[in-house]
């Protein structure tokens, strides 16, 4: 077993002919926590697109944990081990938080007997115990019956968090998760996210918030107009001439953004 | 128990059944406005297998076969169907049902226009204990993590997907249980009322069920009944206020009433009655934990 989760390699998109993602190419480690980072419209938010399967990929190469799942279908994907957060929240808004997590753990329910097994009426069962206990280890176990259309903004986003890590995942993508979030929960994130991490869990984030990625991340990839710029550690990003120019702009380059 | 009160109770039981039937598909995101489809389906196919010149089976084997006939057209027609949205499926629905009734209508061996005498009776013994148990499976379906990915899918279908769930799978899981449904519904009737005709069966039916199902409300079980009940009860609420007060007024206009009243649910209640919040409430107000909820009712 290599020592990547996940291997993306000359992977590219384009829509209608506009080149969004341009031969890009990274390594995941295992167990780590890798940032993936750019300004805005770098294409990070359709690499997760690309990798959970929303989107056919137009050329390249995306191996799971050893696997090939570049042609597997998007609803097998889970299976295999990865599961995401989004960037604007896309819980069911008509489902309790404790049903939205459950529905997390879809991708391990095997056969017709998970499937008619009355996960809503039997109170104490091993689907909704393990729900509840992902909820409380993310201190969120104060609204597990209450419709999550009708929960703060900063609950929700956690919520989505915990919802994609209760699939079990070997990859965990999130996509900004701490946006909109306020420093406590920022806070609270990060620890939850380290303890999964200690776990054995990898962490793929995208997140504009860089201290929460000097914080949480050892390893940081930065994407601008689909290409990847750089590769490395948050110590070395702030240094990079690269980065600094994509972020702040450079002289005399005229990227029409 | 009065006649009358009998043969509100089997319209009622009836409507329930049928409501269910659209409901599974509608809890998952799909209106079907081709209920009178199913319904004929059902009934004249329990007749046929029941009948004499048909295969003279007893009532109690035509009418689940008569299930798993409808189930199977059902089966087979979602499809091609699951393929359209929205008002789109509403559409194709509803020429399935027109399709099901010119068949019918023109089948010399089912009565043709004349409709068709049915041999087997059942009564309202029959009929209620089985709509309870239409009731209780369907609570129980909801409660599965099946009725979790229905629901999931009611409200993303792509982010059910990303988490697994096999959404076509479990649309025509919903599409062919539905018509099982009202497949029992309809040979409950032929086997109640001893004819059926295929104009019984009309758009007007398919507009009532679904009309039960969406005021009711889709998010939970309680919907189809709500629903049911109300169009049952409400409309016979208007005449017999209208008798005892002798408002002749009241009793040529109660359908005028009974639809602006269905115009004000839509505008008060778009989601339906019945919604998660409301159950929420109602539990919260049973067992004194009902506590200040910021504003911002429903969901978008």
């Amino acid at each position: 077993m290599s020592g990547n989760v996940l291997t993306i390699a000359g992977l590219s998109k384009s829509f209608g002919g506009l080149l969004v993602i341009d031969d890009v190419s990274f390594d995941v480690r295992r167990g780590s926590r890798t940032a993936l980072i750019g300004p805005n419209g770098a294409g990070k938010t359709t690499v997760f697109n690309l990798l959970t399967g929303v989107y056919p990929i137009d050329a390249g190469r995306i191996t799971l944990d050893g696997a090939d799942i570049t042609n597997v279908p998007a609803r097998n994907r889970v299976v295999h081990g990865m599961s995401r957060s989004f960037q604007n929240i896309r819980l069911m808004p008509h489902l309790s938080t404790v049903e939205n997590v459950m529905l997390g753990q879809h991708a391990r329910a095997r056969g017709l007997g998970d499937l008619l097994f009355p996960i809503g009426l039997i109170a104490r069962n091993r689907w909704r115990t393990q729900a509840e206990a992902a909820l409380h280890d993310a201190g969120l176990d104060t609204y597990p019956g209450e419709v999550v259309a009708n929960l703060p903004y900063g609950v929700q986003k956690r919520i989505e968090v915990v919802r994609a890590m209760v699939s079990q995942p070997k990859l965990l993508l999130l996509d900004e998760p701490a946006a909109g979030l306020n420093e406590t929960e920022t806070r609270q994130l990060q620890e939850l996210l380290q303890r999964v991490s200690a776990t054995g869990v990898t962490i793929l984030v995208v997140e504009h918030d860089m201290h929460f990625v000097r914080n949480l991340c050892d390893h940081v990839v930065v994407l601008n107009f689909g290409r990847k710029i750089f590769e490395g550690t948050p110590e070395e990003v702030h240094r990079d001439p690269g980065v600094l120019e994509a972020y702040l702009g450079g002289d005399g380059d005229s990227h029409a953004a | 128990m009065s006649g009358y009160l009998e043969s509100q109770l089997i319209i009622f039981c009836l409507s329930t059944v049928y409501a269910y039937g659209v409901f599974l598909p509608a809890a998952s995101g799909q209106l079907n406005l081709g209920a009178a489809g199913f319904v004929t389906l059902g009934a004249y196919a329990s007749s046929w297998f029941n009948a004499q010149v048909g295969l003279n089976l007893p009532v109690a084997v035509s009418i689940p076969l008569s299930m798993a006939f409808t189930g199977a057209i059902s089966f087979l027609i979602s499809f091609p169907i699951l393929r359209t949205r929205g008002v789109y499926m509403v559409l194709a629905t509803f020429a399935f049902a027109e399709v099901v009734s010119g068949l019918a209508i023109n089948m010399e061996f089912l009565g043709g226009a004349a409709g068709m005498p049915v041999e087997g009776y059942i009564s309202v013994a029959v009929i209620v204990p089985v709509t309870f148990a239409v009731i209780l499976f369907c609570f129980y379906l909801m409660s599965t993590r099946l009725g979790l990915a229905f629901r999931s899918i009611h409200d993303d279908e792509s982010v059910a997907t990303l988490f697994g769930v096999d959404v076509r799978t479990a649309k025509v899981a919903a599409f062919t249980l539905g018509g099982m449904l009202m497949g029992l519904g309809g040979a409950l009737y032929g086997h109640q009322y001893n004819f059926i005709e295929a104009q019984t069966f009309n758009v007007l039916l398919s507009i009532y069920i679904l009309l039960y199902v969406l005021l009711g409300g889709t998010q939970t079980a309680w919907g189809p009944i709500v629903g049911a009940a109300f169009f049952t009860i409400v409309p016979e609420a208007f005449r017999q206020l209208a008798n005892a007060m002798d408002w002749k007024w009241l009793a040529d206009s109660r359908f005028i009433f009974f639809g602006a009243f269905i115009v004000l649910m839509m505008v008060f209640r778009p989601e339906g009655v019945v919604t998660r919040t409301f159950i929420d409430r109602c539990k919260g107000v049973l067992t004194g934990r009902g506590r200040a909820r910021p504003a911002g009712d429903a969901a978008p």
